[in-house]
């Protein structure tokens, strides 16, 4: 193991952490809106408006449709007008948002989907605002089902942030390809690779605790 | 209380396929009295739900008015139907309670909607919960619940706002027949207690003659007989109505019809329980066979119905001295069933 370095490893480690929490905060963020618009304009929803709902829809598949690496690379003038530099942590942020807020937002509108109508009703029914059967009834319903959702999509960006690390980025996906891959430093890779596992494997476990702990089906 | 003048309701093509729309309701007019327990039984399909859900602005009728509470309920807006949704309780078949919530928070939600004070929320919920049995099941959460208990939550809860009105959606179809009998006593006590309008819908003829004060039979959305549940359940004039009756009582012994002429007696109240029977028998000499009969209770009255058939002896004074005696009597054609 002479050639590992660690003290490399764990700044790379503090920076995919960052990548991870400062894109995953922007992604619930934007993609927590955008999957309860794409939901109440659908057919027969609350605010059912089908260009609104088309425009939308496209958009969002638009964005998940490119593949990550492009978007990584055709998105660097608009990071660079975001946060002034499309390297580091920083840089990494805008593109991964970008990546995975739409992903985020179907899975919140399927999770909303699965939400029991007659709740909704009955809410209506007791003399509830559309604002207030959004927040008291339809979001807390389908909690469950967004937790998993920001589960699954942190996990997303677990992968997306080692792909981040080829426009320099940064983070232990980067330092996977540089020694590892490029410089057939094999046991970096299989450190990297390991530190990666684990945050995925804590991620599951953390999501799955707290679906459960909400979850009272 | 509650009025439906000629409403119809209609309900917008499918966009694919280009037809005019499905008929839900058509020419619906009948009002319910303030205080009373308002039947309504149809077929599934019928348009039992449209109706009910007319009453507190859930659908709109495409012609009509309905009024509630002295409310053209199309003309009320956002604010006016949400002041009318807190005067009218509603309860469901498949209860419709929030999992995500507690029993007691469940309860409370409508008075949270309504931006009462947390102390008011609190004691109110309390005071609920205590109505319907449920004060040891407060923390539970309603997936805890068996069907009944559920059901009472979804009772608390739409008496949470203090409404005049209750409105039950096959509010026992889900459930088995002595919990079906507890909610039936637990809604009838509203009524008695509380001064509750209750408008029921259902299927059975049995819910019907357990609490109701008057009934309309809904057949493919039109009200086909509208009455008192006595008169209804003892003289169905419908055809719809007989197969409800039918179908509380089981199938009379029909085509055994012999001899003589058949007549169907209907006794109410006191006169269930005199013997006259016997006593027309020994003085005009007729026999009977009985082809079919039932004894039971609408609410609180007793009533029996019995199908003889009459023969031998002086017929027309049997039926002369049985009506004297407060027995009504009706000739049974035969194939019509009892
Ligand atoms: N939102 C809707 N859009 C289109 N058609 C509808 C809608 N709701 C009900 N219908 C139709 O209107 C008719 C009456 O429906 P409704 O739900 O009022 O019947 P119901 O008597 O309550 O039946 P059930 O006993 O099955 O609950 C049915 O044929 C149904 O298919
Ligand atoms: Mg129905």
């Amino acid at each position: 193991m002479g050639h590992i370095d660690w003290a490399e490893i764990a700044q790379a480690s503090l920076d995919t952490l960052a990548m991870l929490g400062g894109s995953m905060i922007l992604t619930v963020l934007l993609g927590l809106p955008l999957g309860v618009i794409l939901f109440l304009t659908g057919k027969g929803q609350m605010l059912d408006n089908r260009a609104a709902n088309g425009a939308l829809s496209l958009l969002v598949n638009i964005l998940r449709s490119v593949p990550f690496v492009i978007l990584l690379i055709v998105m660097i003038p608009l990071t660079v007008a975001l946060v002034g530099t499309s390297l580091g942590v920083a840089g990494a942020i805008p593109p991964l948002v970008a990546g995975a807020a739409p992903f985020f937002a179907r899975l919140v509108e399927t999770a909303l989907r699965e939400v029991d109508k007659g709740v909704i009703e009955a809410s209506f029914a007791m003399g509830a605002k559309r604002r207030q059967v959004v927040i008291n009834a339809l979001l807390p319903e389908a909690m469950p089902g967004i937790i998993a959702a920001a589960t699954v999509t942190a996990i997303a960006l677990v992968s997306y942030t080692a792909m981040a690390g080829v426009v320099g980025a940064g983070g232990l996906g980067d330092l996977a390809i540089r020694f590892g891959y490029q410089r057939f430093q094999t046991d970096v890779m299989v450190v990297t690779v390991v530190l990666l596992l684990v945050l995925v494997q804590a991620l599951q476990m953390v999501g799955d605790r707290v679906v459960r702990r909400v979850s009272h089906r | 209380m509650i009025a439906f003048e000629a409403v119809s309701k209609t309900y917008a093509p499918k966009a694919k396929a280009g037809g005019e729309g499905h008929v839900a309701l058509s020419g619906v007019s009948l009002s319910v009295r303030a205080g009373e327990v308002f039947g309504v039984i149809g077929a599934s399909g019928a348009g039992k739900s449209t109706l009910i859900r007319l009453i507190n602005g859930l659908e709109r009728p495409t012609d009509g008015r309905v009024v509630v509470d002295g409310d053209d309920v199309a003309a009320l807006g956002v604010e006016g139907l949400r002041d009318l949704r807190r005067r009218v309780g509603m309860i469901f078949q498949h209860f419709n309670l929030l999992s995500s919530k507690t029993v007691a928070d469940n309860v409370a939600f409508p008075l949270k909607l309504a931006g009462r004070p947390a102390a008011e929320v609190k004691a109110r919920t309390a005071e609920l919960l205590a109505r319907v049995g449920l004060s040891d099941q407060a923390a539970k959460y309603p997936a805890q619940l068996s069907g009944g208990q559920k059901q009472r939550v979804g009772v608390a809860r739409a008496l949470a706002t203090g409404p005049k009105v209750l409105l039950c959606d096959e509010a026992t179809s889900a459930l088995d027949p002595e919990t079906t009998e507890q909610i039936l006593d637990l809604v009838s006590g509203l009524n008695r207690e509380l001064g509750l309008t209750i408008v029921l819908i259902t299927h059975e003829m049995d819910v019907v003659r357990r609490v109701c004060d008057r009934v309309a039979v809904l057949e493919a959305g039109r009200v086909v007989e509208t009455g008192a549940v006595e008169d209804v359940f003892l003289h169905p004039a419908s055809a719809t109505a007989r197969r409800f009756v039918r179908e509380a009582d089981g199938e009379p012994a029909a085509g055994a019809v012999l001899a003589g002429r058949v007549v169907r007696l209907t006794f109410r109240g006191e006169a269930t329980y005199k013997p006259v029977l016997g006593e027309v028998a020994r003085t005009t000499g007729v026999d009977y066979s009985i082809l079919g009969g039932r004894i039971h209770r609408l609410r609180e009255t007793p009533y029996g119905q019995l199908t003889l058939a009459l023969t031998g002896g002086d017929v027309d004074a049997a039926i002369a001295q049985f009506q004297a005696a407060g027995v009504r009597v009706d000739p049974v054609l035969i194939g019509e069933g009892a």
